[in-house]
């Protein structure tokens, strides 16, 4: 599994063909929001979790979908189905 | 015999219920007909009123019908009609819907009076977001454009 420092280089490198605030995801820390801070819209944050799935081959249901508003609950929500898969 | 009767009654009522929930009204709607519908994809059809308000600035003298249009025309048969559909079960009166993404590439232009045939097919459907594969025909079967259209689709209201 990988380390914490290699999931957010891995969530980073997903979602920055998205990102419509550069500034701000040069400074992208747990609480970062998608939506909010990053300027995605909520089209591009369904193919975030299209991404991350693919990725990390893991389903990413409604509850977590939910979940997924920044980069912090997103590494949560992917430790944890990486864990279930497990 | 009779199955098929049946058979043919059913789709015509999910068209004319899905056609009786499109957001749309004259002079923005732009779907006439459905001709198929399943879950994994759409036909409809729209003729274009020679009489439409785009075609007396579209151009000044020579009226083709906007490729804005071609592309609302593909919205609203590929991707929304098809979303009512597939939210059929969920759906009661409300839809709170948004384009997102466009990619279309134009061959043919179309003049007005022109009927044309809209194909769509789903590539997803998660969390909201209907993302599909679109083509327009003319009458003489012709490619007239094709892309890709994205958009949300949420019932506000759950029955």
């Amino acid at each position: 599994m990988q380390t914490k420092d290699e999931l957010i280089t891995t969530l980073k490198k997903i979602v920055k063909p998205y990102v419509q605030d550069e500034q701000a995801f040069e400074h992208v820390t747990e609480s970062t929001d998608f939506i909010n801070d990053l300027k995605i819209n909520s089209a591009n944050l369904v193919d975030i979790a299209l991404d991350v799935e693919e990725e990390f081959d893991i389903v990413i249901d409604n509850e977590a979908m939910e979940r997924m508003l920044t980069v912090g609950s997103s590494m949560d929500v992917i430790t944890r189905k990486l864990a279930e898969k497990a | 015999m009779v199955a098929n009767i049946f058979n043919n009654r059913t789709s015509l009522q999910t068209f004319t219920s899905i056609l009786e929930k499109l957001p749309y009204s004259h002079p923005f709607l732009f779907v006439d007909t459905l001709n198929h519908v399943d879950e994994n994809g759409v036909e409809g059809r729209y003729t274009f009123p020679v009489d439409s308000f785009f075609y007396t600035g579209h151009f000044k003298q020579t009226p083709v019908t906007p490729g804005v249009i071609l592309t609302e025309v593909m919205a609203q048969i590929g991707v929304v009609c098809l979303g009512i559909f597939l939210l059929t079960d969920a759906l009661t009166d409300d839809l709170a819907i948004a384009m997102t993404r466009t990619q279309i590439d134009f061959y043919k232009p179309v003049f007005p009076g022109e009927t044309v045939t809209v194909r769509s097919t789903k590539e997803y459907f998660r969390f909201h977001k209907l993302s599909c594969n679109v083509e327009m025909l003319n009458s003489r079967h012709e490619l007239v454009c094709r892309g890709s259209i994205s958009g949300m689709m949420k019932p506000t209201t759950y029955a």
